[in-house]
């Protein structure tokens, strides 16, 4: 089989390449209003940490007997940042090599990523909404906390939002890109249709 | 299309439906709900008078304020527990005395609740009462002068914070201890370890009866409790008159992180107290002579002076042993606000993480306690069962319920403090009818009258504990602020903020037509019976008695008498009593000399002093301090201070007298 067009390989090696953002940009933002939070609280994910309002968001929820949020509570922060550089590596080497199966490679490790990522943070939230501490000052029977996985959730006097911050949108550009020259590639390398 | 294509299909969709949730994300979710057209309805126009007074505790100001309602317009900050320079408090020789206490002179109070003095469970317009909450202690506010004029210290207490709520006539402005300690028989506190709180450990609840002809308080009786954490009181009225309620927390008996370790019971308790049984005992002798210390300090208002007593025993009466006298009500969560309804036939209690609210039958707990209807015992008191004193719950009204007021109309309205809320209910029902949310975190709510038997309604203010963007930043220091809303409809209508001073806790509102007209403009020359008065300028003088010179000065448009003064030495010690002689509304003089930080604010027909001990030789001028006259810049003098050993004979004039 032919190696991938020049341009693909070119798109393909920026698109890898500026998986680097990620490094210095956050992946995810938590946001919170409540009355007297007007101007909201923010909090975010990078590959490696968290930084934010993560602290005053502690202070109000330990009335509820959620866990204080700290960086030690993500042993994903040890690996996200090799998976980045897995991640820079393979789509890299498919733009140098024109492998048209590294690049497939690249858009599928991108997806599982992504679907790993949000699944994983779906867990985390299930448990950081649901496994509260008995001995809390604050017990509302039958309430819950898990915070919204996309998008808003009302949690008693707070709205909260779950979604990417512009590192996430870097991914989800990449990915797009990535499966946007997998598809582009196999349109126009598709079997010449069997005519009767 | 083939089986590639279904893989990267969802991973496309949910990459572009990541894309879409963010896309619709506000800038700012909580949008203040001011509907157009209340300007009107919060606007006196100038020169136009307030519907009512708001009378605002001023939490740690140590005072008390006064506002206009619907304006929000600040009038007055009456000082009650705290030194206040602007008008001499707690610096004048006359006001010194209200501020003393077992423990020394105390300068700064914690001033959390007003109680206004009713008449059958109404509003009568005579007095304020304000409680301290560090040092604890009542102080009875006139509401024709606005002034201070008795402070009793509560014997045998800390965190005086259920107090001053008063009685359906005033019989009684009741006390309770937030902080339970260490008491012994002879009401003084034990040196023991804070470990040993469950056994050492105790409450009092105080009842300070007041005297109906002036006001003057005395505490009759405390009544000796568990060591719980009371917290609110209230008392009953009409058909439950003779009782009061008190919201207690901490009935785990935690002393250390209580944040945790006093909200682990599901329940705490009302403690409901039959005074009126309490009273019977009194009379039997039933009561132990606690020997203890406290102080009661009074203002004559013939010589406008405050005299403090020490007082040394109070009657205990033990609840544990005198059966009758408290009952205990489970109450879900650490109850706060213990509030009765206009008709005295409800207990509202706001567990503050409590996610209902229980509402209680006066009725109800009195068939439980004929029946015995006990689920148990605490401390040696009776816990009548939940189930047979409750009205019925508040079904999910919001989180963090803290205090009620009624409207008289059948409605109540609770104050959330976690949901940022004021929730309007039906009594009858339970049902939730409206909602509205505060700006921000209310703590206390006031509806006029609320309290009394005769709700005048019309405005409900949430006092908030948080700020934050309400008004123009002052740094990190914010004012307080408050918000009216208007009740007169089916909705609660946001009205107005207005900024607060201190921070208030509870506040009452009473009519401006009770009050008004009762308001003193000034006090009667021939009235002032002060032993240092000078009722004449031609009778001011300079008198040296030893080390002591006494001045007896008077101001009037726009000079003092005397103005010169000679003959003054170091080691003296000067006092100035100055008398205004104007008798006139409005004409208040001041007074200040140089080197002393502090003044006199003097009210026609008023005489105050200032204690003055030179500290260099030379000549200290002084002067009138508020803006009197068209002259009142003139209206200075010279005190002439000459060193120890001088022989300056004591000279003194003004005018053609001092030349």
């Amino acid at each position: 089989m032919k190696p991938l067009p020049p341009l693909v390989r070119v798109i393909l090696g920026v698109a890898a390449l500026s998986i680097g953002a990620a490094y210095v940009l956050p992946i995810w933002e938590i946001q919170l209003w409540a009355p007297q939070y007007p101007e909201g609280l923010n909090m975010k994910i990078w590959l490696s940490r968290i930084s934010g309002d993560f602290e005053i968001i502690n202070g109000i929820n330990h009335y509820i007997g959620m866990r204080t949020i700290k960086a030690e509570m993500f042993p994903e922060f040890k690996v996200m940042p090799w998976l980045g550089g897995v991640l820079i590596g393979v789509g890299l080497l498919g733009a140098l090599r024109g492998s048209r199966r590294w690049l497939r490679a690249f858009a599928g490790l991108l997806c599982l990523t992504g679907i790993l990522g949000l699944a994983d943070y779906y867990r985390w939230g299930y448990d950081y909404g649901h496994n509260l501490d008995p001995k809390a000052a604050i017990n509302v029977p039958g309430m819950s906390y898990q915070p919204p996985l996309i998008g808003y959730k009302n949690l008693l006097n707070f709205v909260a939002y779950s979604g990417p911050d512009y590192g996430g949108w870097v991914f989800i550009a990449v990915g797009c890109t990535a499966v946007a020259l997998v598809a582009w590639d196999w349109w126009h390398t598709r079997p010449a249709p069997v005519r009767p | 299309m083939n089986t590639r294509t279904y893989v990267l299909l969802p991973a496309a969709l949910a990459f572009s439906g990541a894309a879409f949730f963010s896309g619709c994300k506000p800038k700012q979710v909580v949008v203040a709900p001011v509907q157009s057209g209340v300007a009107e309805k919060v606007y006196v126009a100038p020169g136009k008078h307030d519907e009512f007074y708001n009378i605002v505790s001023g939490g740690f100001s140590g005072g008390v304020a006064v506002y206009g309602l619907p304006s929000g317009r600040l009038f007055r900050q009456i000082p009650v527990f705290s030194q206040h320079p602007e008008s001499g408090y707690g610096y004048t020789e006359e006001t010194k005395a209200l501020l003393n206490t077992s423990y020394g002179p105390q300068f700064w109070d914690d001033q959390h609740h007003t109680s206004l003095s009713t008449t059958k469970g109404e509003h009568d317009g005579r007095w304020i009462f304000a409680n301290a909450n560090n040092t604890p202690r009542i102080a009875r506010i006139s509401l024709q002068t606005f002034r201070t004029e008795e402070i009793i210290e509560i014997p045998n207490s800390s965190g005086n914070h259920s107090s001053p709520f008063v009685t359906e006539n005033t019989e009684y402005t009741v006390a309770g201890t937030r902080f339970a300690y260490p008491l012994d028989d002879e009401g003084s506190s034990p040196d023991v370890p804070i470990n040993t709180y469950k056994e050492n450990f105790k409450s009092t609840v105080s009842f300070v009866a007041v005297d109906p002809q002036h006001g003057r308080m005395n505490v009759a009786f405390q009544v000796l409790l568990p060591g719980v954490d009371i917290d609110l009181a209230r008392a009953g009225k009409l058909k439950s008159h003779g009782w009061v309620f008190f919201s207690c927390y901490n009935s785990e008996l935690a002393h250390t992180l209580l944040e945790v370790n006093a909200s682990q019971k599901d329940k705490d308790f009302i403690v409901a107290i039959n005074w009126k049984k309490a009273e019977e005992y009194v009379k039997a002798g039933q009561g132990r002579k606690s020997r203890t210390k406290y102080c009661h300090n009074v203002l004559d208002e013939g010589t406008h002076t405050a005299t403090s007593t020490v007082k040394e025993e109070v009657i205990v009466l033990d609840a544990a042993k005198l059966p009758g006298i408290a009952y205990l009500m489970p109450c879900p969560k650490s109850p706060h606000g213990c509030d009765t309804d206009p008709t005295g036939s409800y207990i509202v209690g706001s567990g503050k993480l409590a996610a209902l609210i229980p509402v209680f039958s006066f009725d109800k707990m009195l068939a439980a306690i004929e029946k015995k209807d006990h689920e148990g015992e605490f401390m040696g008191l009776p816990v009548l069962k939940y189930e047979s004193v409750l009205h019925g719950e508040v079904k999910k009204p919001g989180l963090g319920p803290l205090h009620t007021e009624f409207d008289g109309k059948g409605f109540a309205y609770t104050s959330f403090f976690v949901t940022s809320e004021i929730v309007k209910w039906n009594i009858q029902t339970l049902q939730v009818v409206d909602r509205q949310p505060t700006f921000y975190s209310v703590g206390h709510l006031t509806v006029p009258g609320g309290p009394t038997t005769k709700p005048h309604g019309k405005y409900a203010i949430a006092y908030n504990k948080i700020t934050k963007d309400r008004y123009l930043p002052t740094g990190p220091e914010l004012t307080q602020s408050a918000q009216l809303y208007d009740i007169s409809g089916e909705k609660m209508k946001l009205l107005l903020d207005f900024p607060t001073v201190g921070e208030p806790h509870y506040a009452e509102a009473i009519p401006a037509a009770l009050v008004a007209p009762k308001s003193k403009k000034f006090y009667k020359i021939e009235d002032n019976r002060h032993p240092y008065v000078t009722k004449s300028e031609k009778d001011a003088r300079v008198v040296r008695e030893g080390n002591v010179v006494r001045v007896y000065m008077t101001a009037i448009r726009s000079h003092v008498a005397p103005d010169n003064i000679e003959g003054v030495k170091l080691g003296d010690t000067v006092y100035f009593h100055v008398t205004n002689l104007e008798q006139d509304w409005d004409v208040p003089h001041g007074f200040a000399i140089k080197g002393l930080g502090a003044e006199l604010l003097i009210m026609p027909g008023e005489t105050a002093t200032l204690k003055y001990v030179p500290t260099r030789v030379g000549i200290a001028p002084f002067y009138c301090t508020d803006f009197c006259s068209a002259l009142h810049q003139e209206m200075q003098g010279y005190l002439r201070v000459s060193p120890a050993n001088s022989r300056v004979p004591l000279t003194f004039g003004l005018g053609d007298t001092a030349k």
